[in-house]
């Protein structure tokens, strides 16, 4: 099932007036990938999320959910679809058993006999077996964040579109949510990921869109973009040596370590001839953070007035 | 779907409380009027007041007649101006139509369970007006009598009266109509709700002015009180007749605009 499309859109856009929200996206997600879709604040992340879920309807453009036109298909689709949107959203004075109850009642799919299983299962997935009939007013944000990616999980849907599931958890409930995700991917789930937090993405994604003001600047596999640049990093007590020892191959030079064009082994053999102290050697691999930064330009939330940063 | 939303409806306190608020009024008169045995006279007061210490069988009529222009509306609008806003203001509704619900689904659901809570609502305040009649003034087993002074047996009165109920619910559905029609435009409930109150309000007072008298006949408050006319004998059935199409024009074209509005909105709540 690897490499079949699951969310493909076509030059999608959005416009609230003149304000392009999301300006001609070609989105590519394949059954098998943990896709991280990063954007600053305000890139148009939610817009674009939403319009994949048939919320909100696209201005031109099109939308392909697991091989099918959406919003057209979206009785068809969307019970094989979980989804967490812009946080978690329930019924206060109902408990999360209630909540889900009630949520898996409002769609098709799932007989009723097993209702009550299938909610026991995910309240279980999520670690929240054993929260009883408080109700959810009560709840702390970390526990309404399960209950959301409870609730998405309620179909064992094929594709799972998580805006920022983790926010709101301590670091162990992360570490638990990204265990979950990558349980569930291991299982054949393919996950798309919207986040700002470049770490979480670099740690679970295996595939990387950018999105900038609107427009995707970057889409790839993450393996690609953190790939070896081909130059070695030094790790030495004496970096202006290694300038001396091999003028016109470094790159750059910091209090202790410098990066110079080469591979490891032959870049090493040259230093040690020549005497030159090496306490660390590695590849060089840009950071997810650096490739964003090349990619994307300033805070979206930075406004400034017309004419200082022209439109990219 | 519909299940769900009458669940929804049905098990929140919030509902329960509207509906016991909505009888308390009805409630408090009759007790002060069994003290005092001082009722409005004839002609003044909400209808079939007047009549009540004579015959108690009246007093689910006086009851409705009592909350009619004011509250039941406002317990109406509160209810259908939450249906759609309440779900966007709480962020339920995005999913709802993930889950998917199907927009169409959702709107005819939600449009049931607020008719349902009219028609409930309604029942309630007659039946606790029932109660409080036979239980704090005389009760003529024979019947009433007539607006126009005849006199009716129990069984022409028990008819009449639910005919009665009947009209007072289709009333309120027209409040409701406007009420969810505000609910599919905004996110805040609270806006939809006093939206409502706003058209039943400007109505109630244009009414009144001699200089709107040309648009008299299309306000949807004018013949909210024709029920009156159910007790009249012969039955005066023109301004119920009227009154029924105008509320089934308004609710038709609002609940289609509702649709036309909710089935083609971005979700962004």
């Amino acid at each position: 099932m690897t490499g079949e499309p699951m969310i493909t859109t076509q030059d999608l856009a959005k416009w609230y007036g003149q304000l392009r929200a999301v300006d001609g996206i070609d989105l590519d997600v394949r059954a098998g990938d943990v896709y991280g879709f990063l954007g600053a604040n305000g890139s148009g992340k939610t817009t674009t999320v939403r319009m994949l879920l048939g919320l909100v309807l696209p201005t031109s453009g099109s939308v392909q959910l697991l091989g099918e036109r959406m919003p057209r298909a979206a009785r068809r689709v969307l019970p094989r679809v979980g989804a967490l949107i812009e946080g978690p959203a329930h019924h206060g004075h109902l408990s999360g058993r209630a909540n889900l109850t009630l949520l898996d009642a409002a769609g098709p799919g799932g007989s009723r006999r097993t209702r009550r299983t299938r909610v026991d299962t995910v309240l279980e997935q999520v670690g929240l077996s054993g929260v009883g009939r408080r109700p959810v007013k009560v709840y702390s944000l970390g526990m309404r964040q399960r209950l959301g990616l409870a609730g998405a999980l309620l179909r064992r849907p094929e594709l799972l579109v998580l805006d920022e599931p983790t926010n709101g958890l301590d670091p162990q409930g992360i570490h638990e949510i990204r265990d979950l995700l990558l349980e569930l991917h291991r299982g054949g789930t393919t996950v798309f990921l919207s986040s700002h937090l470049l770490a979480e993405v670099e740690q679970l994604c295996t595939r990387v869109g950018v999105l900038d003001r609107g427009r995707l600047v970057l889409q790839d596999d993450l393996a690609t973009l953190t790939a070896p640049t081909g130059a070695t990093v030094v790790e030495t007590p004496d970096p202006e040596r290694v300038r001396a020892v091999l003028d016109g191959r470094v790159v750059s030079v910091d209090a202790v370590r410098a990066v110079v064009r080469g591979d490891p082994a032959e870049v090493n053999a040259v230093l040690v001839a020549a005497g030159v102290p090496v306490t660390g050697l590695a590849l060089q691999r840009p950071t997810l953070e650096e490739v964003v930064l090349a990619a994307a330009g300033t805070s979206a939330d930075r406004v400034d007035a017309p004419g200082e940063r022209s439109r990219r | 779907m519909i299940a769900v939303e009458l669940r929804k409806l049905f098990r929140r306190p919030r509902t329960w409380v509207t509906i016991a608020l909505l009888n308390a009024l009805p409630v408090l008169v009759a007790v002060l009027i069994a003290l005092t045995d001082l009722a409005p006279r004839p002609g003044e007061g909400p209808a079939f007041l007047s009549a009540v210490l004579t015959n108690g069988t009246l007093y689910p009529l006086a009851a409705l007649a009592i909350v009619l222009p004011l509250f039941l509306p406002i317990a109406v609008a509160l209810i259908a101006g939450d249906a759609v806003a309440g779900e966007a203001q709480a962020g339920t509704l995005r999913y709802l139509l993930v889950r998917p619900a199907g927009r169409t689904r959702l709107l005819v659901a939600k449009l049931v369970s607020v008719f349902a809570f009219v028609l409930v609502t309604v029942l309630v305040v007659a039946g606790v007006g029932y109660l409080v009649g036979q239980l704090l003034f005389d009760v003529q087993p024979l019947g009433g009598t007539a607006l126009s002074g005849t006199v009716l047996t129990s069984r022409e009165l028990a008819g009449r009266t639910v005919l009665a109920i009947g009209y007072v619910t289709f009333s309120m559905l027209g409040v409701a109509a406007f009420a969810l029609f505000f609910s599919t435009l905004t996110d805040s409930p609270l806006a939809a709700m006093l939206g409502a109150l706003a058209v039943l309000i400007a109505s109630s007072l244009l009414f009144t002015l001699d200089a709107a008298s040309a648009i008299a006949p299309y306000l949807p408050t004018r013949y909210w009180l024709a029920f009156v006319d159910l007790f009249r004998d012969p039955v005066l059935w023109r301004d119920v007749v009227r009154g029924l199409g105008l509320q089934a024009v308004y609710v038709g074209v609002l609940l289609a605009a509702a649709w036309a509005n909710f089935a083609t909105k971005d979700i962004t709540s």
